[in-house]
């Protein structure tokens, strides 16, 4: 669309042709006692035009039982939330041409988005996976007393710093394609971590260890993540949940060292202790650590002997198939020990400070060639880089994995 | 051609068949291996989740000490969660200069420096994009003829899409299945191809984490693969070491082979099933081996 645009002079709207276009719909009704099943339309529109606009199309002009929620239209509201061609997306903010020809035989597919209970055709219980899930990490803020007179003052920084997740539209994306919840419906979910980082980032509420610390100890909570990423390539306004899950565990368990009861403190501590120990993984020690607390006589310790215990079978066929080494498993495998040394001086350097050393999330993109937006936005972050080895970037001025696009 | 060469930690710990039969691959593609045996873990994700400063400046030194390796073209890894570990930690560093010279700071005590703009390819992509399909078609021996083999990418090296560089040019969310249709094979598509294997929580869930593996496994086996191939050790250790555990999980026998993707290349360049060390995994390659014994005796005969 943006080449036609480019193309024709502002004042002559472009003129583009309509072609047909199929869309395969699932279509399902719990109600009827029937199966789903797919259904074929050819439509005629622009093919800048959206995918959204073809199933209405196809509404009017063939079927109005198709059901689809929507409302703006324009990739604000959130409510089209579905799976085109197997990918979640908005259905609003995909163009019939792209659409097709990511369609593996030309016709696009559109069926409800996943995780969630279908109502009717496109439309998905929101209610009884997402709004619950965002209910449960109580979304809004518990403000720190006494509540000033007039407004809070608090450092421009930090509210920049949750710009990111604030940016949600609560499609349910993030939720449809989340893999942890797949297998776990438990799971709280990128959506609902999004929104606690929310509050959990912003410098008026008055409880960031109590949400942290809830967070932690659910077993179905932070640690439930799985890094798969598909959140993060699944977010229209790329609020990168799965960045702000991250961003969570970090002060979970470095500033409040919550050690919660699902290993996820321990599991980071042992990881980055053992590399520190041997400059490599050493996994055989890990799993030990991960349950017992990062010590060598971590294996001792009920938990993790009990985790050994039910490992046992795989450790010894591994172990009869030479698959591990008892050297391996026993001694690891380690960096020599001028290489040891230098990595063991980068952890005390970074370590060391009082503050961690976070990019803000506006800095990160491509530094050449900067767009002007971007180019602003770093010149207005640039302290954070800082130099001379005294970075002066707050705490929590924002981390960017995940993101950063 | 020259690579820095990057095994990971896994290959040469829990997966030490994966590390030795891109030993025996590499001379057979022309890829010369220097391996880096001074740098340190990538962090897996777990360093970054720690303090992401840290996960930088770790990475930055192995970046710098890949290119201080006289006439290396790029860096290479067998690992897609150092690749997607090292590319998230490269992309903040590429992203800004002063960052950049915060980070090299640390560095400067051993004499090392990163220079924006290192290529960094997991062995999959180097296979595609490098040495090209045509030229692995025209090196195979032995055709993968009637193996069914289903492809198990991991997260790491396939999302998110534009930071690894996945577009309609590069589609290498799609190399497995290009590579595998190179070497003769016949690809099978299943549910979980693209999904997540469950081990960045075995130790937080194990059930979780178990019930992920066990149900890509038993999608490839409704699928009918003979048997997956994989460019991540990580998944490897959930879907072949776990393998016996998943199956209590998700209460099904399993017994699907899983093999590096060194290996399934291995095994069509014509190297035999001991040297690539099919013998070492917890599920016994048996439909691999046996197909691959009797395509060597007719070839003989």
């Amino acid at each position: 669309m943006a080449e036609r645009v480019e193309q024709t002079p502002a004042s002559e709207p472009p003129q583009a042709t309509a072609e047909q276009f199929t869309l395969r719909l699932r279509r399902y009704d719990p109600h009827s006692g029937d199966a789903p099943y797919w259904e074929e339309h050819a439509i005629e529109l622009a093919p800048h035009r959206s995918v959204l606009e073809g199933i209405l199309q196809a509404r009017d002009r063939f079927d109005g039982s198709i059901a689809i929620r929507c409302s703006c239209r324009q990739g604000i509201c959130g409510s089209c939330g579905v799976r085109i061609n197997g990918e979640p997306a908005l259905a609003c903010h995909t163009h019939l041409d792209v659409a097709a020809r990511a369609a593996s035989d030309g016709i696009i597919e559109v069926e409800p988005m996943g995780n969630m209970p279908v109502i009717k055709d496109l439309i998905v219980d929101m209610d009884a996976v997402h709004w619950t899930k965002i209910r449960r990490v109580t979304p809004w803020l518990l403000a720190k007393q006494p509540v000033p007179e007039r407004e809070y003052l608090v450092p421009r920084e930090s509210m920049v710093d949750i710009t990111q997740t604030m940016a949600c539209i609560q499609c349910g994306a993030c939720v449809s394609d989340c893999l942890s919840m797949e297998v776990d419906p438990g799971f709280i979910g990128p959506a609902a971590l999004a929104k606690a980082y929310r509050f959990v980032g912003d410098p008026r509420d008055a409880q960031q260890y109590e949400r942290l610390l809830d967070l932690a100890q659910d077993p179905h909570g932070l640690f439930d993540c799985t890094h798969c990423f598909n959140c993060v390539q699944a977010c229209p306004k790329d609020v990168n949940p799965m960045g702000q899950i991250m961003r969570l565990r970090r002060i979970a368990t470095s500033d409040h060292h919550i050690v919660d009861r699902n290993n996820g403190e321990r599991h980071e501590a042992a990881f980055t202790g053992l590399v520190r120990s041997y400059g490599l993984n050493h996994e055989a020690e890990l799993l030990p650590r991960s349950y017992g607390g990062n010590s060598w006589f971590a294996k001792f310790r009920p938990a993790a002997a009990k985790e050994t215990l039910s490992s046992l079978p795989v450790i010894i066929k591994a172990l009869l198939r030479r698959k591990i080494s008892p050297r391996i498993a026993i001694f690891g495998h380690r960096l020599r020990s001028a290489d040891l040394k230098a990595v063991q001086a980068i952890y005390d350097r970074v370590e060391r400070r009082e503050t961690r050393f976070e990019l803000n999330l506006f800095i990160s993109g491509d530094e050449e060639p900067a767009s002007a937006p971007q180019r602003a936005a770093e010149s207005e972050h640039a302290g954070h880089a800082g130099s001379g080895g005294q970075p002066p970037s707050p705490n929590g001025a924002g981390g960017d994995e995940g993101s950063g696009q | 051609m020259k690579v820095a060469y990057w095994p990971g930690c896994v290959s040469r710990g829990f997966t030490p068949e994966l590390h030795g039969s891109m030993a025996k691959v590499a001379p057979l593609l022309d890829i010369e291996l220097v391996e880096l045996d001074r740098a340190c873990c990538t962090g897996a994700g777990v360093i970054a989740e720690h303090n992401q400063e840290l996960a930088d400046t770790l990475n930055a030194r192995t970046f710098a000490l890949a290119q201080q390796v006289e006439g290396a073209e790029l860096m290479m890894n067998i690992c897609s969660t150092c690749q997607g570990a090292q590319s998230e930690c490269q992309q903040r560093l590429d992203a800004n200069s002063e960052y950049r010279a915060h980070v090299n700071e640390a560095l400067a005590a051993e004499g090392l420096s990163y220079e924006k703009g290192l290529t960094n390819k997991n062995f999959l992509w180097l296979l595609v994009e490098e040495i090209g399909l045509e030229r692995l078609r025209s090196l195979v021996l032995r055709p993968l003829h009637d193996l069914k083999v289903g492809p198990f990418y991991g997260c790491y090296i396939v999302r998110p899409r534009d930071r690894l560089g996945i577009d309609d040019a590069h589609p290498r969310d799609q190399y497995l299945h290009m590579v595998i249709e190179a070497l003769g094979g016949n690809v099978i598509d299943y549910a979980g191809m693209r999904k997540c294997c469950g081990f960045p929580i075995i130790t937080m869930n194990k059930e979780i984490s178990l019930r992920q593996a066990g149900r890509h496994l038993g999608d490839a086996v409704d699928a009918q693969a003979d048997c997956l191939v994989t460019p991540c050790p990580l998944c490897h250790l959930n879907l072949d070491l776990q393998q016996p555990l998943a199956e209590r999980v998700v209460g099904r026998e399993l017994e699907m082979p899983v093999l590096h993707l060194p290996q399934l290349v291995g095994l069509a360049l014509g190297l035999g099933t001991d040297e690539l060390g099919l013998g070492r995994h917890v599920v016994r390659p048996t439909s691999v081996i046996d197909w691959s014994t009797s395509v060597v005796g007719a070839a003989a005969a």
